[in-house]
């Protein structure tokens, strides 16, 4: 089950022909799909595009009733292998998945389907992760669609644009006979707006028809000697067919002004942070309205080199607008200009900075720049002088900076993984710090206080893999990290089998929460429910033991920290050689009480006995010292001040959002940390014989309680 | 807005859009309220965009969503604006953070502009993980905050909304929502807001609840001339019980006895002497006495000092003490308020003890606990965590009967050694006091780096140990005092020592140069 349910939303895909659609674009792309009369669409999870595979996901109702195969890939690399389809078939697919790892990840099978060329449309929609909130290395997507000549559409980030690019993606893979990417940034993805619709359409050429009467041509096969001419192929017929098809059907974009002398190029993508900028600078209007002109590069790569030219004829400078480095469009465009003796000068990451997002900011100063450069005429007296930003150099704001905290993404209250590092860091006490190679997944957050374990992150599922060189004779051994998501990804050969193969003496945690649990709750073959169109509940623990390792430990309440302690602190110091693998399983406390919680209210609506089971901290006990907090750091678990006037540290505090996990009791046990802890069991609708017992030993406490309290001194303070 | 355009720009529409920030935490509803506010502008036929970076794995990250809304042009219907994906510093109409060092980062990243931005905010904290860890006191100053957002802001508005959101049973977005309302700064009417609420179906009675509560503070405070800037709610103050007799045979004769003390010492007498007649009982309030009239009584600050760190001494935390506090009947009141027991409902609280063989022969006399002590086998047997269940009566019955031995107490191994450390620090701070009253403070001082249990409690004792050798070592230098405080600053700041450390190494080549 995924984090976020689109039950309602997906309905929006059954409009029809002159409705209007109005939501997130990754919905708007899901309808555009159905529109284009796709027949198969698969992927692999990722931001920004997670919530597509949900949407899908959720849409399966709608899509099998139009003759639509989806699947969730086991990775991006079997989502591109999926095209395969319409290499031989005249059957529309589209896969997707988050940019560029998601590329790394799938460049073999991608490489492999544009060097053979594509019968159907295939269309491979990425969500470009780059720039503020991105959880990945900062690369460029572009470099993959220049090494494999496959075209990269970079549409203008509104709903209606990006839809419009779904359908000429398509036509223009199949005019072209090349796989087509479609990008769509972080921002866009989730960007609300609103388009005309379509009817969609059934595909015409069903999967079933393929594998009836199957059929092949050995020229389409990517071996030798189809594999030399393919390469010729590509520069010769399809650059040409594509460019030709992206002229005619005017998929790039030009939007006229009068200050004609000068001129605006850009990445789809940029638009609107170009208008605004223009906008702050007067040349331009909220409705598009433009006196510089621009043209739009809604397909980045190919190049169509005469509209470039057209456009820069009779300029005297052109603004390139690139995000992201190297600046291959604009060496690009240096080549096409100079080719064709246009002396229009071409101004680009002088005025850009060369890496980084393109913010509001950046954009206003680096076109600001450009035309304070050239038309200074062109600009108001304010934007051609405009006032310092004067709270900017106030020390009241300046003072601010050491007073805000930073706030990294963390652990949730009560998530399972969370009493593992508590683990590793009381093993680390006793034995030392070791070298721990981190993996993607939520539990990457150990890196980040309180926790600071992990050294490397080498890719998902890559955890083990990474720790390979450390198979050497040591004082300690390395420990890997890897979530269920990144075993399933590839974790079981890339790292179990190789640690396995190779006699590695180290150390594999696999975190095992049920789900795809960063990528936003995804159901995974290890996944405990019940799923009505995969198959699950495939124990870790057999897969691990298939390929021959041995030494392998289940924890199936990571919860006790102690049993979690005393087990890595045996896979480290065992005699046992080869990996010593622990799968530690407890299901994600996000998606757990998503489910549970419904079950819960309404058990309570039909009366049933219910125990909810939160802790607390005797504040009296507590002695401000806040080890505690440094072996949690649970959101749940926080300070507070305390009138106390011999205490001089906050006290610990459990606040109400508190889902009775119980990793701070397990802590505070294991790390013998202080007996401040306790657990509150409320019981609603108890029996009745459970009732009356309670009463019985409450009033047996409370004479105990009178009778102490009669012989010591009550002073008001506590009385209170 | 008043920009100057200049000629040739006519024929450009200079409408522009109302744009909004929202700076949220992770999975705390930001979403809900965005979505709120594109529904509420769409009602009523404007365009309206809203976009996030939340990235699904940002659990509790800091989150910036934006929306950008504006009214269609009569002239121009079939034309769709082109609107930003993301606030430009210096552009932003309103700014809503959804806690009060969200709105401080709002404020950081120039996003709050005096010329133009509204500025709403709930003050109330949710602590980052950094301020939770430091061993002392590490949370932020939240009157930074006010002090910024009143340079910063067009007008500010601030409250705490969490507790309003408590008070009706909603999230702090409805709450925020309805600020949003009261502020009056989109032009929409509270019928609009309230039917945006029921469309979206969810929770609608305590969202609208929140809302209405939202909306009426942030109207009073509009209400206030603008030039009154609201300030950070003061924080929580130490609250000093009075010294005065209590009708009690015994207490009575000591308070008595600590009026003789200088009046600006009272109160904190008071606190410990209340602490330690409640922790063991009217004798040991007399040696409470006893040891803070052999100070020298003319320095108060010191006297201040030492009367609240020798009560905390004296009433160390060992498992008679933590027996008899979770007994109490005071204490189970507290527990069924804190996690809200209905009169219907039954209670179970559960303990978790991990007793350390040194807590077990603490308890013995010194000659037969020290034997105890040193008992692997005895360890192996009493070393394991315990989760005693209190509201059972045998669980009950044992830590009872754990807090009864307090009349034992003076005789056993643990008080021993507490008295000879706590002698050990009194004897400095008197040889100190006759010479350099800064320096006797400051050792004062450094006794709250001990406390707590177990290794806590060696690691606290270990860095006050480093702390004493210091001043030992500073003492007669003119700024032996600042020094001292330094190393009890840092000592504060990480758990394991490391920085204190490395300011005891400082320390040292103040000798090496000499």
């Amino acid at each position: 089950m995924a984090e976020r349910s689109f039950a309602r939303e997906v309905e929006d895909l059954k409009l029809g022909a002159g409705q209007e659609f109005r939501g997130e674009g990754i919905l708007a792309i899901t309808k555009a799909l159905l529109e284009c009369g796709v027949s198969y669409v698969a992927g692999y999870q990722g931001a920004p595009i997670s919530h597509l595979m949900d949407v899908l996901s959720d849409a399966q109702d709608i899509l099998s009733d139009l003759g639509v195969h989806f699947e969730s890939s086991a990775s991006e690399a079997t989502a591109a292998a999926t095209l395969a389809a319409s290499v031989m078939y005249p059957v529309r697919g589209a896969v997707t998945f988050k940019a560029p790892v998601g590329i790394n990840v799938a460049s073999d099978a991608l490489a492999n389907l544009t060097s053979g060329g594509v019968t159907g449309g295939a269309l491979i929609i990425i969500g470009e992760d780059y720039g503020e909130g991105s959880s990945i290395m900062q690369e460029r997507s572009h470099a993959f669609a220049m090494k494999s000549q496959l075209w990269l559409v970079d549409p203008r980030p509104n709903v209606a644009s990006i839809v419009k690019a779904v359908h000429d993606s398509f036509e223009l893979s199949e005019a072209s006979n090349t796989p087509v990417m479609l990008e769509v940034r972080i921002r866009a993805c989730h960007v609300h707006g609103r388009f005309a619709t379509r009817d969609n359409v059934r595909p015409a050429f069903p999967l079933s028809r393929a594998l009836d009467q199957p059929s092949r041509d050995t020229n389409r096969i990517v071996l030798p000697p189809a594999s030399f001419l393919h390469e010729k192929e590509k520069i010769e017929q399809r650059w040409p067919a594509a460019v030709e098809f992206i002229h005619a059907r005017g998929m790039n974009e030009t939007f006229d002004g009068d200050i004609d002398d000068i001129g605006i190029i850009m990445q789809g993508g940029m638009y609107n942070g170009v208008i605004t900028a223009l906008r702050e600078a007067g040349l331009a209007d909220i409705w598009g309205e433009t006196r510089v002109p621009l043209y739009v590069m809604n397909v980045t790569y190919p190049i169509v080199d005469r509209e470039v030219i057209d456009f820069c004829r009779d300029k005297k400078a052109v603004l390139m607008v690139e995000e992201g480095q190297p600046e291959f469009i604009e060496q690009a465009l240096h080549k096409i200009l100079r080719n064709a003796d246009i002396p229009a000068k071409l101004h680009g990451k002088d005025l850009f900075p060369m890496a980084g997002e393109y913010t509001a900011q950046v954009m206003g100063e680096a076109i600001g720049a450009f035309i304070r450069r050239w038309r200074p005429d062109a600009l108001s007296d304010a934007a051609r002088a405009p006032n310092l930003d004067r709270t900017e150099v106030d020390e009241k704001i300046r003072a601010l900076a050491t007073v805000v905290p930073p706030r990294p993404p963390g652990f949730c209250t009560g998530c399972p993984e969370r009493p593992i590092f508590s683990a590793m860091k009381l093993v680390e006490k006793e034995l030392g710090p070791h070298h721990v190679a981190a993996d993607i997944g939520c539990h990457l957050f150990s890196i980040l206080p309180p926790f600071n374990i992990g050294a490397t992150t080498m890719g998902y599922g890559l955890g083990p893999a990474s720790a390979s060189a450390f198979n050497v004779p040591a004082g300690k051994r390395p420990i890997s990290m890897m979530g269920d998501g990144g075993f399933w990804h590839n974790g079981l050969t890339s790292g179990v089998g190789n640690a396995v193969f190779n006699q590695h003496d180290g150390v594999i945690v696999v975190v095992d929460n049920y789900y795809s649990a960063a990528t936003g709750g995804q159901d995974i073959p290890s996944s405990r429910a019940d799923n009505r169109s995969r198959s699950t509940k495939h124990p870790i623990v057999e897969a691990v033991k298939g390929v021959g390792a041995k030494w392998v430990r289940q924890i199936d309440r990571t919860y006790d920290v102690s049993r979690m302690r005393d087990t890595l602190r045996e896979a480290l110091t065992t005699e046992e050689k080869g990996p010593k693998i622990i799968v530690a399983s407890s299901e994600c406390m996000l998606n757990k009480q998503r489910r549970v919680k419904p079950l819960v209210a309404a058990a309570a609506k039909r009366g049933e006995r219910i125990v909810r089971e939160r802790f607390g901290v005797d504040e009296d006990v507590c002695s401000g010292d806040h080890a505690c907090i440094r072996l949690s750091g649970c959101p749940s678990l926080s300070v507070k001040p305390t009138s106390d006037p011999l205490k001089d540290n906050p006290v610990a505090v459990v606040d109400n959002s508190c889902v009775g996990c119980g990793h701070c009791g397990e802590v505070a046990d294991a790390a013998v940390l202080c007996p401040s802890f306790y657990r509150a069991d409320v019981v609603s609708n108890p029996t009745a014989f459970e009732a009356r017992l309670d009463r019985l030993w409450q009033r047996m406490i409370g004479a105990l309680q009178r009778w102490r309290a009669g012989r010591r001194i009550m002073f008001e303070q506590e009385a209170a | 807005m008043n920009v100057s355009v200049a000629p040739s720009s006519v024929g450009l529409s200079q409408a522009r859009p109302i744009t909004v920030a929202v700076l949220a935490m992770g999975g705390q509803g930001g979403g809900v309220l965005v979505d709120w506010i594109v529904a509420l502008a769409e009602r009523r036929g404007w365009f309206a965009q809203s976009t996030s970076v939340p990235g699904v794995a940002q659990r509790t990250g800091a989150t910036i969503y934006y929306i950008e809304m504006i009214a269609p042009d009569a002239g121009k219907p079939d034309r769709h604006p082109v609107l930003s994906l993301m606030p430009a510093p210096g552009k932003v109409d309103i700014v809503i953070g959804a806690e009060l060092m969200e709105a401080g980062r709002a404020i950081l990243r120039g996003l709050v502009s005096p010329d133009r931005t509204l500025l709403i905010g709930s003050s109330h904290r949710s602590l980052a993980v950094i301020e939770k860890t430091a061993p002392g006191d590490g949370t932020a100053d939240a009157s930074q905050v006010y002090e910024a957002a009143n340079v910063a802001a067009n007008r500010f508005i601030a409250f705490d909304m969490a507790e309003i959101a408590e008070a009706t049973g909603s999230v702090v977005s409805s709450v925020l929502f309805g600020a949003l309302a009261g502020s009056n700064a989109l032009p929409f009417a509270t019928e609009d807001f309230e039917e945006t609420i029921r469309a979206a179906g969810v929770g609608v009675d305590a969202s609208l609840r929140a809302f209405t509560a939202g909306r009426e503070r942030a109207v009073a405070t509009l209400k206030q001339d603008p030039k009154i800037k609201p300030a950070a709610k003061p924080p929580l103050a130490k609250r000093f019980p009075r010294l005065e007799p209590i009708g009690h045979a015994g207490y009575d004769p000591l308070v008595a006895r600590a009026w003789q003390l200088p009046p600006e010492l009272h109160g904190i007498v008071a606190a410990g002497l209340q602490r330690v007649v409640d922790y063991q009982d009217v004798a040991y309030g007399g040696e409470y006495l006893d040891r803070l009239e052999a100070m020298p009584r003319e320095a108060t600050g010191l006297m201040q000092a030492f009367a609240k760190y020798l009560a905390v001494a004296m009433a160390y935390d060992d498992v008679i003490r933590v027996a008899d506090l979770k007994t109490r009947a005071g204490r189970f009141d507290r527990v069924r308020r804190e996690v809200r027991v209905g009169d219907s409902q039954v209670l179970a609280i559960t303990e978790f003890f991990h007793p350390r063989i040194e807590e077990m022969a603490g308890l013995l006399p010194p000659f037969l606990g020290e034997k105890v002590e040193r008992s692997e086998r005895l360890a192996r047997l009493i070393d394991r965590g315990r989760k005693l269940r209190t509201t059972s009566p045998l669980a009950f019955l044992m830590l009872y009967g754990v807090a009864g031995l307090r009349r034992f107490r003076r005789r056993t191994l643990r008080h021993a050694r507490e008295m000879r450390h706590l002698d050990q620090w009194a004897q400095r701070v008197r040889k100190f006091a006759s010479s350099d009253v800064a320096l006797a403070t400051a050792v004062c001082e450094a006794r709250r780096l001990v406390g707590g249990y177990s290794d806590t409690h060696s690691r606290g004792e270990s860095k006050f140990d480093k702390v004493m050798l210091a001043s030992e070592r500073l003492a007669g230098r003119p700024d032996a005092a600042e020094w001292v405080q330094r190393l009890i600053k840092v000592a504060l700041k990480d758990a394991d020592g490391t920085e204190l450390d490395g300011a005891l190494r400082t320390v040292e080549t103040l000798f090496e140069d000499a």
